[in-house]
């Protein structure tokens, strides 16, 4: 077969005269000008990884839901009771509530902090690029590794930021950040923050960009200041960039697993579990697979309303 | 632009982007000082008198030496790295084929097929870890390389296929056209003209997709068990803390690490990254 030219600078002289080699093969070249026999050579990879590794587990994921499987136990069909059951649970209340409260307040700082860095970072000063480039570092660095240097900061017996109030005088005793359940969501909290924020300055950055800036300077001609031009000018041309960065953010905030799994474990006494932290502990510490993939299950309302606004949103702006 | 006076600027500007240089480089500067600094001055009281946190006069390396000789970090970077560089590398080539597929052919269910491949973007890994855990048993997969290998690219595809799609569409048509008068067959057409044209496009899904796979962790948590097989995030959550101890100074030595080959490959490609990144939200 034919290789896609690497450089490609001279791409266009190598078409411009017939190619010798795509005489040999007739029937394959008269096979691939059918356009949908081409297309569906070319989606079959995807259509197969994907079909494999997503629809065929999701297909099963609502199966094991609705048994009683476990680790070595093939399990049989118990109807809703998993369900039933998770809601019955009062961790499983508690990690929804959670996942929610955590979903809400984090995507509201990330949206506030981004928008305000990517406002920062539209001004013209010395060393922008540097300073946009190390923004994103969070964002970059795997959770994982960036969460346990969270974890070590809020130490029980050995955190800077204890040191840093009390030297400053803001506190007397250390403050509980990880030990306590309602410090510890709060800290996970700020953590997802500080990671996402990046995401959605860069994001909402390159739709500042877009915006023309007479539209500003018109709008200091007419006397506006700095807030009302943000609100009536910036901020209308931006929603449509911004809605789609909150609904991804959502998604991923919602769904989110590493950042509790290695901040606080959902300890203390499961006071911080997430519903994915939770579908962990239930389905694959403990064995439950049924169970686990019934909690896991629960995101999925909200996630369809979310990706359906989504859609609709993308629908609209295509029409 | 609007005229500023010096005290704005620096209330409205140069302060607050101060304070977020700081809140956000701050953790990465706590990894490298913990990762130099002898443990007689980690673990040290907090309110100790003699307590400088934010620096160290006895540097040393004896947390790497301890990560190489006592763990197996090695194999863990190993792992990563090539468990990402080949999932991103199947990820271009389907996301590749289906995004020119979906950009330039008219086939019956273009739309449908667009759509679902939208919203298998959108399903979190976290939904789907436990049956997918079982499936990968039953194929004798766990605990090798290929569990992940096979699994990433269902994240990095649709990324992939949705960033590479959307470049597809800003190519003129024309140009598929003119080399097609010249005899270039269809497919020709797509591996001479388009995919040359579309690298830097794969260069930034390329780079996002493999700072995705060095990133991702559930599923390594899930599929891999024994220790020289797993990838570095995995490997430093579950092997570097010992009962309840937690070891600090090598912990913060391996997230050091760990984190130095992805941030290389992203300054180098940083304007690629960005552009992968604000393609992966847009419409």
């Amino acid at each position: 077969m034919k290789k896609p030219i690497a450089g490609g600078t001279n791409g266009a002289v190598v078409v411009a005269l017939p190619h010798p080699r795509t005489r040999h093969s007739r029937g394959l070249t008269r096979f691939l000008e059918s356009e949908r026999l081409l297309a569906a050579l070319l989606l079959t990879p995807t259509v197969l990884l994907l079909g494999m590794f997503i629809a065929y587990p999701f297909v099963s994921g609502v199966w094991l839901s609705l048994s009683d499987t476990s680790v070595g136990n093939p399990g049989h069909f118990v109807g809703l009771h998993n369900f039933v059951k998770a809601w019955d649970d009062s961790i499983f209340r508690e990690a929804f509530g959670n996942t929610v409260f955590y979903t809400f307040w984090a995507t509201i700082f990330k949206l506030v902090l981004g928008m305000w860095l990517a406002l920062l970072l539209n001004r013209s000063f010395r060393g922008k690029r540097l300073v946009r480039a190390s923004m994103l570092l969070p964002f970059i660095i795997p959770t994982v590794l960036s969460t346990f240097a969270w974890r070590w900061m809020f130490d029980p017996t050995f955190s800077v930021l204890n040191w840093l109030l009390y030297r400053t005088g803001f506190i007397v005793t250390k403050i509980p950040f990880l030990s306590d359940g309602v410090y510890g969501m709060w800290c996970a909290i700020v953590v997802n923050t500080w990671r996402g924020m990046p995401f959605f300055a860069i994001t909402l950055l390159a739709g500042l960009q877009t915006i023309n800036p007479d539209l500003h300077e018109a709008a200091s001609l007419d006397g506006a200041n700095g807030w009302k031009r943000f609100w009536h000018v910036t901020w209308p041309l931006l929603k449509p960039v911004t809605l789609v960065v909150v609904v991804f953010s959502i998604i991923q905030t919602f769904s989110d697993f590493q950042l509790i799994y290695v901040l606080t474990g959902g300890g203390p006494a499961n006071s911080t579990h997430l519903l994915a932290t939770y579908a962990y502990q239930i389905g694959v510490a403990t064995g439950l697979l049924g169970e686990g993939a019934a909690i896991s299950l629960f995101m999925l309302p909200v996630l369809f309303i979310v990706v359906w606004v989504q859609l609709r949103y993308l629908r609209r702006l295509e029409a | 632009m609007v005229i500023e006076r010096p005290w704005k600027r620096w209330v409205y500007f140069y302060i607050p982007l101060t304070l977020f240089i700081i809140g956000t480089l701050f953790p990465f500067y706590w990894m490298l000082i913990t990762a130099i600094r002898p443990d007689a001055e980690l673990y040290r009281s907090w309110r100790a008198v003699n307590n400088t946190p934010f620096w160290t006069l006895h540097p040393t390396l004896e947390h790497f030496r301890d990560l190489f000789e006592k763990t197996t970090f090695p194999y863990w970077l190993w792992n990563t790295f090539f468990i990402a560089v080949v999932s991103t590398g199947i990820s271009l080539f389907c996301g590749l084929l289906a995004g020119y597929a979906l950009a330039r052919l008219k086939f019956p269910m273009a739309g449908t097929l667009g759509t679902s491949i939208f919203v298998t973007y959108l399903v979190p890994p976290t939904l789907l870890f436990i049956p997918l855990a079982d499936i990968i048993r039953n194929l004798q997969l766990g605990n090798t390389p290929w569990a992940l290998i096979l699994t990433y690219p269902t994240f990095l595809i649709p990324f992939c296929t949705w960033l590479l799609m959307g470049y597809f569409k800003t190519i003129p048509k024309e140009l598929e056209e003119c080399a097609r008068i010249d005899g270039a067959t269809r497919f020709g057409a797509m591996t001479r003209i388009i995919f040359p044209i579309a690298v830097p496009g794969i260069l930034s899904a390329g780079i996002f997709a493999f700072t995705l796979s060095w990133n991702e962790f559930i599923y390594a948590l899930v599929f891999l068990s024994s220790p020289e097989r797993k990838t570095v995030p995995v490997g430093v959550v579950s092997e570097m803390i010992r009962g309840d101890i937690y070891f600090w100074g090598q912990l913060m030595a391996g997230a050091l690490l760990g984190s130095i080959p992805v941030a290389l490959v992203y300054s180098f490609f940083v304007e690629y990254y960005v552009t992968g990144l604000t393609g992966s939200v847009k419409g």
